[in-house]
């Protein structure tokens, strides 16, 4: 390779002091200006197992984005049916999850196709069929755009999540997708789990719906729901016990407004209990429907709809213009902080469920540092007196190798942003015992070559050409296991697979080019009889 | 200092034979226990589940935590002490919903021994989608693994060669898992981790061994395999003892002081090394004589 000594020399002193730059902001907070301006400040990027925090993986259920669609879709053809005096029959939606219309006569069907072909292009028949001389279609979503909806389901949840998770002011957050639907979020050193939880898996759909004051509850709760209400339940709290309960109540099933047309949402404290509550500010459009909806509707209950949970329900007094209104709903002043954030940000486009949640709080982390990295000392404080012990002089030659690697394999960690992972811990304590298998390798090579009655320097050259392949060979097929790991793991595992990794091709530097070094400046420079290994 | 002081000559093919068998006694204890224990003992990564670890202030008796789940429907998991004021909770049972089992435990205790008494330390919760996934994966990691070694080794060295390194670690990842099972030890992510550090640790002092085996091939073309082999494993037998020794060293320093978390993920790595070392003097090579008896190589060598 390189045959001057002080070529290598440079180069292996040039890599500790870059390593020993970027190690330098992880071992001492206070760095001087200069450095700050002009060198790298990264600190070593702890996993979460360390730091504490929170892993979530979450999944998209974009199957049910594809059914609001038809659902909205098919409501917007049934008025359109209705306003071009189409005669049909809307059937409940089927275990398909297919709406089914039924038409009397093929007059309307043709009516119906017509509409169908040049104003929905989203939506195909899926059957067809004739029932007692009644045509019946089928609708459904074409597949190539029900495709696109869920795409873009999980590209919305991950952007609401994203603000969501940003007011919320967590730093370095990490909110990845992962194949078709699923969606990573990692939050470092979160306290409140539940809080967090709640805000990033709340739908946050808000919805307007009018009270149906027409028919009676006591029926619909006996089951004979009128056509076109349905019955939800109001969340109320008890002021004095603190208690919440859930009061039925019947609503028109029909949206007039959702939260898409808010502008901002904030929280503020009213005036008589000095309770908080969400003041909802509208955008042009949504201020224009609410003025017509409430005008439309005074004296009625207009109910503020949250995930399918009724907030309140208040009568409509007068036609309110401005834009504004408000969500009370006695809550606490976190519940109200989250609620603004969540309704800031959007609601879901599809409910997410989370699939798989780590948590490892603070102190818990702490200890993990604590006992992995002495385990990982003592266990390298043994290993460098063993190779003095066995190896005497050469074995100085190979403990210092060990440390460089040591250095270069967590400056390598810290240039790299990887994440170290208590595993990842492991796996450099493993690397210093698997690192000297090297320099093993080499110094039994040696010791057979002078057996054979070699000089020294004949046989640490040839100590060092024949073991070459073997290291290289050996660890490449470990190398290739690290790798298969890496792709396997995740979180901690994966830590694992990264320092095992850079381990691997670190001490193979290490303990062929810098012990190397070390032995030619001995052998090269002066004429020795016998070496001590 | 040397452990073995000069050139050693120990007759390994003629151990084949007992080597063998009694590695194949050990794996038939394995699956028996594996029988007897009904499967792995999946930890929730595979099998789906939560595990809420929880310190508490003062000295908690389990069956004061199990009274206070009852109002949780909580009174059948399983508890289980983990050093000091502290215990782990499993139970087969995943919250999906945002709110979830998080709360209602920490409710629970909440209601019953006071806000301030405990701290929930870690929870980990997988959902049996994930499980099912992961199990999957893990399956998959150390079956690619072992092709694409199996394909390296092939290249570099001939395919007799990559067998016998393969099932080597075949034979590896069998005695781990029949002492994990042994040991009622859980299989999570750590431990699949911990299996394929066993394969790239395993192949890689079979690979030294395999190298010499060549080396001396080549020089001694007159030799017979068999005797190469001998001399090949007796003359790198220094080295594959010292360095085991050191990584034991190390397994050992971090199985006692290393925690609990990654207490499990080194006892499988113990096992492993010590398995890997096995099977590389006494498996690895002689399986390669075997397929050179099977299928002779058109090397002039005599017999």
């Amino acid at each position: 390779m390189f045959k001057s000594i002080k070529i290598r020399t440079a180069i292996t002193i040039l890599l500790c002091l870059a390593a020993l730059v970027y190690l330098a902001p992880s071992l001492t907070s206070d760095l001087p200006e200069t450095w700050k301006k002009y060198l790298p400040t990264d600190r070593i990027h702890l996993g979460l197992d360390l730091q504490g925090g929170m892993h979530l993986v979450l999944e998209v259920e974009t199957a049910k984005a594809v059914e609001s669609t038809l659902e909205r879709t098919a409501n917007d053809l049934k008025e359109n049916l209705m306003e071009n005096r189409v005669r049909f029959k809307l059937h409940e939606r089927t275990k398909e999850k297919n709406v089914t219309f039924e038409f009397p006569d093929t007059a309307s069907r043709e009516a119906f196709d017509k509409i169908l072909a040049n104003q929905y292009p989203d939506l195909e028949v899926a059957s067809s069929q004739a029932v007692d001389g009644r045509g019946m279609a089928s609708l459904k979503i074409k597949d190539k755009r029900a495709a696109e909806i869920k795409k873009m389901a999980v590209e919305q949840s991950l952007e609401t999540i994203r603000n969501r998770v940003d007011q919320f002011g967590i730093s370095e957050p990490e909110i990845i997708p992962q194949g078709v639907d699923r969606i990573i979020v990692q939050l470092p050193g979160v306290k409140d789990t539940t809080r967090a939880k709640n805000l990033i898996g709340r739908t946050a759909l808000l919805e307007f719906k009018l009270v149906d004051e027409e028919h009676s509850l006591d029926e619909a709760l006996k089951g004979n729901v009128p056509e076109g209400s349905v019955v939800v339940n109001e969340s109320r709290m008890d002021r004095t016990s603190g208690r919440r309960s859930e009061i039925p109540l019947l609503l028109k099933n029909r949206t007039l407004m959702t939260g898409e047309v808010l502008e901002s949402a904030k929280v503020q404290i009213g005036d008589r209990f000095g309770e908080p509550h969400v003041s909802l500010k509208f955008n042009a459009q949504g201020a224009k429907d609410f003025d017509r909806i409430t005008g439309e509707n005074v004296k009625k209950r207009l109910a503020i709809v949250l995930d399918g949970v009724i907030h309140s329900a208040p009568v409509i007094q007068e036609r309110i213009s401005g834009g504004q209104a408000q969500i009370t709903g006695s809550f606490t002043m976190e519940e109200a902080t989250d609620l603004a954030i969540v309704l800031r940000a959007g609601a879901l486009p599809a409910p997410v469920i989370i699939l798989e949640e780590r948590t490892v709080g603070p102190s818990l982390g702490q200890d993990s540092i604590d006992k992995g990295t002495w385990a990982s000392i003592i266990a390298g404080i043994l290993v460098l007196l063993f190779m003095i012990i066995y190896y005497r002089l050469t074995g100085v030659v190979s403990d210092v190798a060990l440390a460089m690697n040591m250095l270069l394999l967590l400056g390598v960690m810290v240039a790299f942003k990887a994440t170290l992972t208590l595993p990842g811990i492991a796996g450099i304590a493993l690397t210093i015992g698997m690192a000297v298998d090297a320099n093993v390798l080499i110094n039994e090579r040696i010791r057979e070559e002078l057996r054979l009655g070699k000089t020294p320097r004949a046989a640490i050259e040839a100590g060092y050409t024949k073991a070459f392949l073997t290291i290289f060979d050996s660890n490449v097929t470990t190398l290739v296991a690290a790798l298969f790991l890496f792709g396997f793991g995740t979180g901690p595992v994966k830590g694992f697979a990264v320092t095992l990794t850079i381990g691997i091709v670190v001490s193979m530097f290490t303990a062929i080019f810098v012990t190397r070094i070390i032995f030619d400046h001995f052998v090269w420079n002066r004429k020795i009889a016998r070496i001590s290994i | 200092m040397e452990i073995i002081k000069t050139e050693t000559h120990y007759n390994f093919i003629r151990m084949m034979k007992p080597a063998v068998i009694l590695s194949l006694a050990v794996i038939i204890i394995g699956i028996a226990s594996l029988i007897w224990h009904r499967g792995p003992n999946y930890g929730i990564d595979f099998a789906g589940g939560t595990l809420i670890q929880i310190k508490f202030q003062n000295e908690t008796p389990t069956d004061k935590i199990r009274a206070a789940f009852k109002s949780i429907g909580f009174e059948g998991s399983v508890i289980q002490n983990y050093g000091p004021k502290e215990v782990i909770v499993r139970t087969a049972e995943s919250g999906t919903d945002a709110k979830g089992l998080t709360s209602r435990v920490d409710e629970a205790l909440g209601a019953a021994f006071g806000k301030r008494a405990y701290e929930v330390r870690r929870v980990e919760m997988v959902g049996p989608k994930v499980g099912r996934d992961l199990t999957r994966k893990a399956i998959l990691a150390i079956i690619f693994s072992w092709i694409g070694i199996l394909i390296y080794v092939g290249v570099r060295f001939e395919f007799r060669y990559a067998l016998g390194g393969i099932i080597a670690l075949v034979h590896d990842v069998l005695v781990t898992i029949t002492f994990l099972s042994l040991f009622d030890k859980e299989f999570d992510l750590n431990i699949v981790a911990a299996l394929l550090t066993i394969i790239g640790y395993s192949i890689n002092d079979t690979i030294v061994i395999f190298d010499r085996i060549r080396e001396n091939a080549r020089k001694n073309t007159r030799q017979s395999l068999n005797d190469v082999i001998n001399a090949s494993v007796n003359q790198t037998l220094s080295r594959t003892i010292l360095t085991s020794l050191t990584v034991f060293m190390v397994l050992v320093v971090l199985f006692f002081f290393g925690g609990a978390v990654i207490h499990d993920f080194t006892f499988a790595l113990l096992v492993g090394t010590i398995a890997g070392v096995y099977s590389t003097v006494f498996i690895a090579s002689p399986i390669v004589l075997l397929f050179e008896k099977i299928k002779p190589t058109g090397l002039k060598r005599k017999k």
